[in-house]
C-alpha cells in the first residue's frame, strides 16, 4: 500500500508543467491581467485611430499623454506600493494638495528651491510615516489611517492658504517648461521625474529584498512575519513611499499648473487607485506590477483624451473610468476565485 | 459603578457632554433654546437641523459595516438623488404643487433603492470586496448625477420641497424629524425581529451563518439597499437645503464623515456587534465639532484638520496595543503598591 | 537509526514557566531535544504543547525558566532571532506567500545578490539544491499555488534548510495530507534526522506518532508528565498519560451503537446519483432512522464533497434528494434544513462558530434563521433552550453569556451539536466532530451522538480516526478518489479490513 501511495505521490508531482504553455502559464498567471491592461491600451490607441481618421497616433499627442500624466503616474507609483501590501492610501490626493500649496507659499515667501523641494517632499513622506505608524503599531485599517491622514493633508493646505498662490520661481517652472525634442516628439523634465520614478520603483519590487518583502506582506503577512521577514518597516515604509510620491506629485502639480491650490487633487487618490487596479495589481495585495500601473494610468488618461477629443462632457470619464474598474475588479475576483479552485 | 464605565457607549457620551459643556462655558448662548411662532431656535437645535443628512447616511453605514462591509457611493447617491429629484420638480409645470415634489421625490428615493441593489449585488452576488464595489459607484455616480442635470446645477423655487430642509413640525426640524423616525424604524427592527443578530452573525463569520441556515445573501444585500435608500433621502435633504442639485458637492466626503460617526460609536469596521445608539451619538459628536469649529473662528476649510486629530484619537484609544500597555501599567503599579504594602507590614 | 543519549542536547528548557490573564499555560516545563532525533510532543488540546513551541520560537516571551540552543543561554524577541539561532518551524496551515514562486518561498530574505540587486538566476538554482536535496523536483519559477498543500509543505521545509536549521519543529504538518502524501513527508524527516536535524512533531493521529518518533514528551494541563523512549510507551499508556484516566467510557459506547437497524421501510434521506463535476463522482446514500452511517475515506476522497452536495452547501449538478420518499430540492443549506437535516462542518472555526456571538446566541442562531427574521423566538423559549442544552452536553464554561471564541475547542464543538440538535433535525450530518478536541469532550460527544440515534436519530458520522468511525456506525459507506467506492456493515468489520478495503477494494490495479 504504501508503494502505491509513493508512486501517486510522485506521479503528481512529476504531471506539472509539461508544455510550454502550462509552464508559462503557472510562471506567469499572475501577469495576466496586466496584460490585459495593455490589450485594452492598444485597443483605445486603435479606435482612437480609427475614430479621428488617423489624428490620434501622434508624437504630439503621445508626447502629451505623459506630460499630461506625470502627477497620476507618480501618484500611482507609491500607491502600488501601498496596495501590494494589502493596504490602501487615501491621502494622496490632499496630501499632494498640502505639499503643492507648501512648496508654492515658501517659494514666494522666498526660501530658496534647495530647502523648499526637499521641505515638501519631507512633508508628504511625514504624513506617510504617520498612517504607515497607525496601520503598523495601532493595528488601524489603512483605509482609516489615510483618511485620518486625507483629513489631515486637506486641512493643512487650508491653513497654509484659502486660496491659490501662483509660483513665479524660475526652477521650478523650468521642470514644465522646459521640452527636450527629438522630432516631433518631446519631454518635460517632468516627465522624465514620472519615469525615473517607474523605473526606481520597479528596480525595488524586484531586485531587492525589500520589495520582495512587500510582496510577501501581500501575499501572506503572518507567513511572511514567520519567515522572520522585516513586515513591520517594509510596511511602514510602503506608506513613506507613497507619502512621498504625493509630495514629489505635489511639486510636479505646482510646476503643471504654475501655482499652488488648496482644492487640488479632491477625488485624485480614487484616480490613482483605478490606475492601479486597470494596471492589474490584486487589491487583496501580492500581485502586481508598477509597470502595469504606469499603463493603467497611461489608459486613463487616454480615455480622458479620447473624451477631450470627441467633445463629450467630463461626466463620461467618470462613468467610463468606473465601468472599466468594475470590469477588472470582476476579472479579477475570477482569476482569484480560479486560483483558489486549483488548490 | 464599573458596569457603567465599561459600558461601550460611557466614552462616546462623555465626549459629547465635554464638547457640549465646553461649549456652554464659552459661550452661553449655546444651550440657550428660544421658542419663535411654534418653532425651537437655537444652536443645539440648529445642530439637530444640520446633522439629518449625516444621520440618515451614517445609520445606513451601520448597518452595512455589521455586515463586514463598507459603503463609499454614499455620497454619489445622494447626489443622483437630488439630481433626479430637481430634473423632476424642474421639468414639471408646476414645481410649487405637493404631489409634484412627492412623486419627485419617491422617484428619487427609488432610484437611491436601486443604486444601493446594485451594490448589494456586486458584493453578495459576485463576491467582490465592499470597499471595490462602492468605490465603482463611488467613481461613476457623480458622472451619472451631472449627466441628469446635464453639466449643469439645477436650481429650482418649490415651497414644498423646500420645506424638507427648512420646515418645521411640531415646534421641531422636519430633517431632524426625518433622522429621528429613521433612528426609530431601525432600532425597532432590530429589537423586535431577529434581523439585528443575524445580521452580526453574518458580519462575523458570513460562511458558518450560511452553513446554520441564514439568508446571509439577502441580508447583506438588503443592508446595502437600507443605506442606498438612507443616503437618497439624505440627498434630498442637501438638494432641498440649498435648493440646488450640485452634483459635484452633494454629499462630497459624507462618506467619510459617515464611517467615522459609526467607528466613534464604537461599532468595529470588522463587522458584527454594531449599535445604532452608538452612530447617533458620534453624529452629534462630529456636528458638534464641527459648530465648535466654525465657533472658534476657523474657516470651515480648514476643519479638516481637528477631525484628523479626532480621527487618530479615536484609533489609538480603540486600539488594543493601547489597552494592553495600559494594563501591563496598572498590573505594574499595582503589584508595586501591593509591594510597598508588604513593607510596611514588614 | 534512534539518538543517542550521551549527545549533548541541542535544545534544553528548564523550568519554564507562562502566565496568560488568569490562566497558568505553562507550569515549570522542562524539555530536552536531541540532534537526530524525532521528538513527539503529546497532550490533549490546552495541554500547553503549542505555548511550549511558542516560547521556543520567540512567539511568546516566558515568565521564568531558561532555554539554551546548543548549550548557549538564549532569550528569543521574533521569529526571526528563533531562525537566527537555527530554529525553524512548519505550521499546520502552511506559512508561506502563495502568490510568490516557488523558488521565492524557498529562498525570501535570503535571496543571492549581485552588486546592487538580487541575482534570481543564482537564487533559483540554490532553492532547486535545496528542494533536490528532499527529493524534490520542481519548477522553481512556478507559483506555489499550483501545488498541491503537500508540496507546500515540503517546500516549507527545504526552506528551514536554508536558514541551515539545527532544529525543525512541525507543528500538526499532517492534518490536511493524504497517506501517500504522509509518506513522503516522513520520508523527508527520516532524511534531515539522519543527517543529524533534530525534530519536534505534533500530531493528533497516534499512528504516525508511533511510526516517526524516536521519544516522546507528555505534557498535561500545562505540566510534564515525563519524557519516553518510544519503545517504553505502549500507545494505551500514553493515551492515559494524556488524559489521566481510563478509556472506558469510550468502550462503552461501542456496545450500545451496534444494534440492528430496520431498513425495510422508506429511508429518511436517500440521495441517488448526487455528484458535481471535478468533485464527486456521482454516488448513492441511504440512512434510515436511527441509524448511524459512518463515511469512512481519506482526506480528499470526497466524503466532505459529499456531505456537502448532500446538505446544499455547495451545488450539486446531477443526481436527486428524497426526504421520507418525497422529492427535495435542497439548494441551499437553508433548504436542508426545512427539511430538518443539519450540518455541522469539519471546519469549526471558519464554518461553525459564530465568534463573537454568545454561547446563547449561537445555540440559537440555528432555530432563528429556520424562523425567519421577523418571528423572533422569545428570550424566555431561548433561555430554556440554552439552558437545556448547555446541561445536556456540559458545556464549560456554563455561562450562556460568554463569548464563544472565548471556548475550548472540545466546547465549541458541543455548542455547535447544541445548535442542530436545537433544530430538532431528523437527520444530523457531523463532519468530524472530534477532531482536534480533548479526550474528554469527545466521549462526551459520542455518547450523546450514540444516545439521540438510539432514540430514532439518523446521524452520518464523518471522522478521519476509522476507529471511532466503526465505534459510531452501524453501516460504513467508503470513498476514495472521490467516488464512492463501496459500503460494509460495521458489526462485521474490524479495522484491519476498513482499511483494507479504503486501500484495495475494487482495484485491478492497485499500482
Amino acid at each position: 500500500m504504501a508503494a502505491m501511495t509513493m508512486a501517486r505521490a510522485e506521479t503528481r508531482t512529476k504531471e506539472r508543467g509539461e508544455s510550454p504553455v502550462q509552464t508559462f502559464i503557472s510562471r506567469h498567471g499572475g501577469m495576466m491581467p496586466s496584460f490585459a491592461a495593455v490589450l485594452i491600451l492598444i485597443l483605445l490607441f486603435i479606435g482612437g485611430e480609427i475614430f479621428l481618421r488617423g489624428d490620434f497616433i501622434t508624437p504630439r499627442n503621445i508626447s502629451a499623454l505623459l506630460l499630461d500624466n506625470a502627477v497620476l503616474l507618480v501618484l500611482a507609483v507609491g500607491m502600488t506600493f501601498v496596495i501590494l501590501t494589502g493596504g490602501i492610501d487615501l491621502s494622496v490626493g490632499s496630501v499632494m494638495a498640502f505639499t503643492g500649496i507648501l512648496g508654492a507659499k515658501m517659494l514666494g515667501d522666498g526660501v530658496p528651491v534647495g530647502i523648499a523641494i526637499p521641505a515638501i517632499l519631507l512633508g508628504g513622506a511625514a504624513i506617510g510615516l504617520l498612517i504607515g505608524i497607525l496601520v503598523q503599531y495601532f493595528g488601524v485599517q489603512p483605509f482609516i489611517a489615510s483618511l485620518a491622514g486625507l483629513f489631515l493633508g486637506r486641512g493643512l493646505a487650508y491653513i497654509v492658504s484659502l486660496s491659490s498662490i501662483k509660483v513665479e520661481n524660475d526652477a521650478v517652472l523650468w521642470l514644465q517648461s522646459t521640452r527636450i525634442r527629438l522630432g516631433d516628439w518631446y519631454i518635460t523634465p517632468t516627465g522624465i521625474i514620472a519615469l525615473t520614478t517607474v523605473a526606481v520603483a520597479a528596480f525595488v519590487l524586484h531586485l531587492t529584498r525589500f520589495g520582495r518583502t512587500i510582496y510577501a506582506i501581500g501575499g501572506n503577512e503572518q507567513s511572511a512575519r514567520l519567515m522572520g521577514l522585516k513586515v513591520g518597516r517594509a510596511k511602514i515604509a510602503a506608506y513613506v513611499i507613497s507619502g512621498f510620491c504625493a509630495g514629489l506629485a505635489g511639486l510636479l502639480l505646482t510646476a503643471y499648473s504654475g501655482a499652488g491650490y488648496p482644492r487640488n487633487g479632491i477625488g485624485t487618490e480614487l484616480d490613482a487607485i483605478a490606475a492601479v487596479v486597470i494596471g492589474g495589481t490584486l487589491l487583496t495585495g501580492g500581485r502586481g506590477y508598477v509597470l502595469g500601473s504606469m499603463v493603467g494610468v497611461f489608459v486613463y488618461g487616454t480615455i480622458k483624451t479620447i473624451i477631450n477629443f470627441m467633445g463629450a462632457e467630463q461626466s463620461w470619464m467618470q462613468i467610463i473610468v468606473g465601468s472599466l474598474l468594475l470590469l477588472f475588479i470582476v476579472v479579477q475576483r475570477a482569476i482569484v476565485a480560479r486560483s483558489e479552485g486549483r488548490r | 459603578m464599573t458596569a457603567i464605565y465599561k459600558h461601550r457607549l460611557f466614552w462616546p457620551i462623555v465626549a459629547l457632554l465635554t464638547l457640549i459643556v465646553v461649549n456652554a462655558v464659552a459661550r452661553p448662548q449655546f444651550i440657550k433654546i428660544t421658542m419663535r411662532d411654534g418653532e425651537l431656535y437655537g444652536p443645539l437645535i440648529s445642530i439637530l437641523r444640520e446633522s439629518a443628512p449625516l444621520m440618515l447616511v451614517a445609520l445606513g453605514m451601520t448597518i452595512v459595516i455589521a455586515t463586514r462591509g463598507i459603503d463609499l457611493s454614499v455620497g454619489a447617491t445622494m447626489a443622483v438623488s437630488g439630481a433626479v429629484a430637481l430634473t423632476i420638480i424642474d421639468g414639471s409645470d408646476d414645481p410649487g404643487n405637493v404631489g409634484t415634489v412627492l412623486i419627485a421625490c419617491v422617484v428619487a428615493v427609488l432610484v437611491s433603492l436601486v443604486l444601493g441593489a446594485w451594490n448589494g449585488f456586486l458584493v453578495s452576488v459576485v463576491g467582490i470586496q465592499p470597499i471595490i464595489a462602492t468605490l465603482v459607484l463611488m467613481l461613476a455616480g457623480r458622472g451619472v448625477a451631472l449627466l441628469i442635470t446635464g453639466g449643469f446645477i439645477t436650481t429650482v423655487n418649490s415651497e414644498p420641497f423646500a420645506f424638507i430642509a427648512s420646515g418645521y413640525l411640531f415646534a421641531l426640524p422636519f430633517a431632524f424629524l426625518i433622522g429621528l423616525v429613521a433612528i426609530i424604524v431601525l432600532s425597532l427592527v432590530e429589537r423586535r425581529t431577529a434581523l439585528g443578530v443575524l445580521t452580526e452573525a453574518v458580519g462575523i463569520n458570513p460562511e458558518a451563518s450560511r452553513l446554520a441556515g441564514v439568508r446571509s445573501r439577502s441580508i447583506i444585500w438588503g443592508a446595502y439597499m437600507v443605506s442606498g435608500m438612507l443616503a437618497g433621502i439624505a440627498g434630498l435633504i442637501y438638494a432641498s437645503n440649498i435648493k440646488a442639485a450640485d452634483a459635484n458637492a452633494a454629499g462630497v466626503f459624507i462618506e467619510l464623515y459617515a464611517i467615522l460617526a459609526v467607528v466613534l460609536g464604537g461599532t468595529s469596521l470588522n463587522g458584527g456587534k454594531f449599535s445604532i445608539a452608538g452612530t447617533v451619538v458620534g453624529v452629534l459628536i462630529i456636528q458638534t465639532l464641527e459648530s465648535t469649529i466654525l465657533f472658534l473662528g476657523v474657516s470651515s476649510a480648514q476643519s479638516p484638520v481637528f477631525f484628523a486629530v479626532v480621527v487618530v484619537i479615536v484609533v489609538i484609544v480603540q486600539s488594543s496595543r493601547l489597552r494592553d500597555g495600559l494594563a501591563a501599567l496598572s498590573t505594574r503599579l499595582r503589584s508595586r503598591s501591593e509591594a510597598d504594602e508588604k513593607v510596611e507590614v514588614a | 537509526m534512534t539518538a543517542d543519549i550521551e549527545v549533548p542536547p541541542i535544545v534544553e528548557m528548564r523550568g519554564i514557566t507562562i502566565r496568560f490573564p488568569g490562566v497558568l499555560a505553562l507550569d515549570n516545563v522542562d524539555f530536552t531535544l536531541r540532534p537526530g532525533e524525532v521528538h513527539s510532543l503529546m497532550g490533549e488540546n490546552g495541554a500547553g504543547k503549542s505555548t511550549l513551541i511558542k516560547a521556543l520560537t520567540g512567539v511568546y516571551a516566558i515568565d521564568s525558566g531558561s532555554i539554551a540552543v546548543a548549550g548557549e543561554r538564549q532569550t528569543f524577541d521574533t521569529a526571526a532571532d528563533a531562525q537566527e539561532a537555527g530554529i525553524s518551524t512548519v505550521y499546520q496551515e502552511v506559512n508561506l506567500c502563495t502568490n510568490l514562486t516557488v523558488g521565492e518561498n524557498v529562498m525570501l530574505g535570503h535571496e543571492k545578490r549581485r552588486g546592487t540587486g538580487i541575482d534570481w538566476k543564482a537564487t533559483h538554482r540554490e532553492a532547486a539544491r535545496h528542494l533536490d536535496s528532499l527529493g524534490l523536483q520542481l519548477d522553481t519559477r512556478s507559483m506555489l499555488s499550483n501545488h498541491s498543500i503537500a508540496i507546500q509543505q515540503l517546500v516549507a521545509i527545504s526552506r528551514a534548510m536554508v536558514l541551515d536549521a539545527k532544529v525543525l519543529i512541525l507543528d500538526e504538518p499532517t492534518s490536511s495530507l493524504d497517506r501517500g502524501e504522509v509518506e513522503q513527508l516522513f520520508g523527508v524527516i527520516r532524511d534531515l534526522r539522519d543527517k543529524g536535524v533534530a525534530i519536534l512533531f505534533v500530531s493528533h493521529f497516534l499512528d504516525q506518532v508511533y511510526e516517526i518518533s524516536d521519544r516522546i514528551t507528555v505534557l498535561r494541563n500545562g505540566t510534564l508528565v515525563g519524557e519516553y523512549p518510544i519503545e517504553e510507551l505502549p500507545r494505551d499508556a500514553l493515551v492515559t498519560k494524556m488524559i489521566g484516566r481510563e478509556l472506558e467510557d469510550l468502550a462503552a459506547i461501542a456496545n450500545s451503537s451496534h444494534r440492528s437497524i430496520d431498513r425495510t421501510g422508506t429511508p429518511v434521506v436517500k440521495a441517488t446519483g448526487l455528484g458535481k463535476r471535478g468533485v464527486l463522482e456521482p454516488a448513492d446514500l441511504e440512512i434510515y432512522e436511527g441509524e448511524v452511517v459512518g463515511i469512512a475515506g481519506l482526506l480528499g476522497s470526497g466524503r466532505t464533497e459529499l456531505v456537502r452536495l448532500l446538505y446544499g452547501a455547495d451545488r450539486a449538478d446531477e443526481g436527486s434528494v428524497e426526504v421520507h420518499g418525497e422529492h427535495a430540492r435542497l439548494h441551499q443549506p437553508r433548504h436542508a434544513i426545512e427539511h430538518r437535516i443539519s450540518l455541522s462542518s469539519e471546519n469549526r472555526r471558519e464554518e461553525g462558530v459564530v465568534a463573537d456571538l454568545t454561547v446563547a446566541e449561537n445555540i440559537v442562531l440555528g432555530m432563528q434563521a429556520r424562523q425567519g427574521w421577523l418571528k423572533k423566538i422569545p428570550k424566555k423559549d431561548q433561555d430554556a433552550v440554552v439552558q437545556e442544552y448547555i446541561e445536556a452536553l456540559g458545556v464549560r464554561p456554563a455561562n450562556p453569556n460568554a463569548l464563544v471564541g472565548n471556548l475550548s475547542g472540545g466546547n465549541q464543538q458541543k455548542v455547535l451539536l447544541a445548535r442542530w440538535l436545537a433544530t430538532a433535525p431528523e437527520l444530523l450530518v457531523l463532519d468530524e466532530p472530534t477532531r482536534g478536541i480533548d479526550v474528554g469532550a469527545k466521549a462526551d460527544i459520542q455518547r450523546k451522538v450514540a444516545e439521540l440515534s438510539a432514540q430514532g436519530l439518523s446521524v452520518i458520522f464523518i471522522s478521519s480516526e476509522l476507529e471511532e468511525v466503526l465505534r459510531m456506525a452501524q453501516r460504513v459507506v467508503v470513498l476514495r478518489d472521490r467516488k464512492k467506492i463501496g459500503e460494509l456493515e460495521a458489526a462485521t468489520t474490524d479495522l484491519d479490513a476498513l482499511i483494507d478495503y479504503i486501500a484495495n477494494a475494487g482495484e485491478g490495479t492497485a499500482a
